[in-house]
């Protein structure tokens, strides 16, 4: 096979000792930052985008990869022992874990999710690489019609299919693009939104908008919540060894969660809540312990998202790699550090940067084994990282985010524009607009509109491109559905019902 | 559900939702007119680089009318959101942190400046050990420091803390390597 003779080359880049300790020390960094509350992947890996500057790009992408996956094994612990969702995927395995680590089955919830999410995390791994080279066959025959036209419908999954409103997350993305128009315009060389300054002409740094959105306004917001209530941390009692019984159990809503997340993950639209969502409802479903869920805690109801967490975040990686299309606001900043190299992820990348690209995929096995010894024999370790006091937290990140942003140019000004955002992401939070879409506008949308002028310059100003190929038209028709769709849904079942029936929130 | 025996009260305008609507629209509005101001060569008059300033603007001007409407239908808030009330003085304070370090990291260098806004932040959000918190702050900027400018090369503004350090840590470098 091919795919194995590249993914043996892969492993020879990524074992060699400097990549191995690039893989420990992301994974054991996104551990920290998973289990920690109020920081992300996709704040840890934009604060460490400088790096891009001093080390190889398999250095870093093994960095990032071992954020990425490790911060999916550390919000979970969060979840069980403290009920607070360190990361929004693991929302769910909140519902049962936390259940279970009170009914005294903290250390089997811990086992079953980290051992669940190293078998999905496995097969999702396993699926990038068989997956992407197909995705780059058929990426090949796309032109800027096409890739214009995917865009839209990742813009139209990402923001408006997946939220809880349409509206709030296009916003969302549509403040993006603004963020992302800012700058000289690199076609015409013309200054746009720049309203006269010198700063802007450069644009706005992804790290300063990530840092604001995600480290500044959620400080804002945890600040102004002082009085919402503490959450406690439930002590880890019971052994970290499941019983015959619970590995019975566990195994089926592994492999399941994995064929549920994947192909989600894999799909231009990401996201790993759904996948979640859908596994714990069918693990609800089939269980034979129906009374357990929401009572003393099920251990399917913990072992099945997870897994389709872990398998869904392997699934994201397929659209990056093989056609640059991030769909979480990790990938993006992913995607950025690409750019920082000069790297132009897309069906060439498989040939252009092999060393890249399967030292990465061979890299997250390896990720995976070490996030399994890390999170299982060293738990101990993580839970004294939850009794960190929420001020001296908080203060710290700020800290942090001052380094980020001063240290890309020294300029007061990005501290300015740093806390501008900072209190936009506080108001989005606020009134709860996402703020994944705002990095994933700001990213792509840009790239969107190089791809629509390339289309529209070949075309010679015709329009008609986007709905006389084939491909372009199914595309678009597609985003067209996936934002109207549930609209006329909504109204059919509220007709059916034939109740005026006023839902606060749902528009 | 709501049953036709006992109507469910017209919704209310919610003024906060209609506040986000109506600023969301004053940046439609600036966005307009920095569309406006781009200058566009009349060799670009296909698709030239007011098309996307464009579209973007259309976009937010109609999401911000559909917020707007929103909010005149009762807003979109959870009930759990507009009961818990703002802490208005804790956050205040956390500002006042973000503002000193805003402003004094030129002067002073980015170790002093950042253990201020840490005291002012751990106070902010309630802790009183405020000796202790510039300690921490200290050690936690210094850590800060000397991981990101030294071991990554990014230039942080040094002040007269990190000049100090830089001397010692050099001569010691020095004294180890020579």
């Amino acid at each position: 096979m091919d795919t194995l003779g590249h993914l043996a080359h892969g492993f020879a880049v990524a074992l060699t000792p400097i990549n191995l300790m690039w893989c420990l020390v992301g994974t054991t960094l996104g551990t920290a930052i998973g289990v920690l509350p109020g920081l992300g992947p996709a704040l840890t890996i934009a604060l460490l985008l400088p790096i891009t500057y001093q080390v190889a790009p398999e250095a870093s992408f093994i960095l990032f990869a071992g954020i990425y996956y490790g911060a999916m094994y550390g919000g979970s612990t969060t979840s069980i022992l403290l009920n607070t969702p360190g990361e929004s995927a693991t929302i769910v395995t909140a519902l049962e874990g936390n259940k279970m680590a009170r009914s005294g089955r903290g250390g089997a919830a811990l086992a079953t999710s980290a051992i669940g999410s190293f078998v999905a995390g496995t097969i999702g791994t396993m699926g990038v690489a068989f997956l992407a080279p197909v995705v780059v066959k058929f990426a090949l025959a796309f032109g800027p019609a096409e890739y214009f036209s995917l865009m839209v419908l990742a813009f139209i999954t990402v923001s408006a299919v997946l939220g809880s409103s349409s509206v709030r997350g296009l916003t969302s993305l549509f403040g993006g693009f603004v963020i992302g128009l800012i700058g000289v315009d690199l076609q015409t060389g013309q200054p746009r939104f720049t309203f006269g300054s010198t700063e802007l002409l450069d644009g706005v740094d992804v790290i300063i908008a990530a840092v604001g959105l995600f480290a500044v306004g959620e400080t804002l917001y945890m600040a102004s919540r002082r009085y919402a209530g503490r959450d406690e941390i439930v002590p880890l009692r019971g052994s970290l060894y499941m019983t015959g019984a619970e590995w019975r159990r566990s195994w089926k809503p592994w492999l399941r969660g994995a064929a549920i997340g994947f192909p989600i993950g894999a799909m231009p639209a990401g996201g790993a809540e759904i996948p979640t969502f859908l596994s714990y409802a069918i693990e609800k479903k089939l269980s034979k312990h129906k009374h357990e869920f929401g009572t003393v805690g099920a251990i399917e109801g913990v072992a099945g998202p997870e897994a389709a967490n872990n398998a869904s975040a392997a699934g994201v990686l397929v659209p990056m790699l093989t056609l640059g299309l991030p769909t979480s606001a990790t990938a993006a900043i992913m995607l950025s550090a690409f750019q920082s190299y000069g790297i132009n992820p897309g069906p060439l990348l498989l040939t252009t940067q092999g060393d890249l690209v399967w030292g990465l995929i061979a890299s997250l096995f390896i990720a995976n084994i070490i996030l399994v010894v890390l999170n299982l024999p060293l738990i101990g370790l993580w839970v004294r990282l939850l009794k960190i006091p929420a001020p001296q937290l908080y203060a710290g990140i700020l800290v942090f985010a001052t380094v980020g942003t001063y240290g890309i140019s020294q300029s007061p000004i990005d501290l300015v524009i740093l806390y501008l955002l900072g209190a936009a992401g506080f108001l989005m939070r606020r009134f709860d607009f996402p703020t994944a879409p705002v990095i994933i506008g700001m990213i792509l949308g840009p790239l969107a509109e190089t791809q629509f002028r390339r289309a529209m310059t070949i075309s010679n100003g015709d329009w008609s491109v986007f709905y006389k190929h084939p491909l372009s038209l199914t595309l678009l028709t597609l985003a067209f559905i996936g934002l109207v769709g549930p609209h006329i849904w909504a109204y059919v079942e509220h007709r059916r019902r034939g109740g005026p029936e006023h839902v606060p929130g749902d528009a | 559900m709501s049953t036709t025996s006992q109507p469910s009260p017209p919704p209310r305008l919610a003024v906060p939702e209609l506040l986000v609507g109506i600023g969301l629209l004053v940046c439609a509005g600036a966005v307009a007119w920095q569309t406006l101001a781009i200058p566009v060569s009349p060799l670009y008059s296909k698709v030239g680089p007011t098309v996307f300033p464009y579209l973007t603007m259309v976009g937010l001007a109609v999401l911000s009318l559909l917020l707007i409407l929103a909010a005149f239908r009762g807003g979109w808030q959870p009930e759990e959101e507009k009961e818990t009330p703002t802490d208005w003085k804790a956050m205040g304070i956390v500002v006042l942190g973000l503002i000193a370090n805003l402003l004094l990291i030129r002067p002073l260098g980015f170790t002093a400046a950042s253990v201020v806004m840490f005291v002012l932040v751990c106070f902010g959000f309630g802790s009183r050990r405020t000796v202790r918190d510039a300690l921490l702050g200290l050690i936690l900027a210094l850590a800060a420091y000397f991981g990101f400018a030294r071991a990554l090369g990014v230039n942080i503004g040094a002040g007269f803390i990190e000049n100090q350090l830089n001397t010692v840590v050099d001569a010691i470098i020095g004294a180890v390597g020579g």
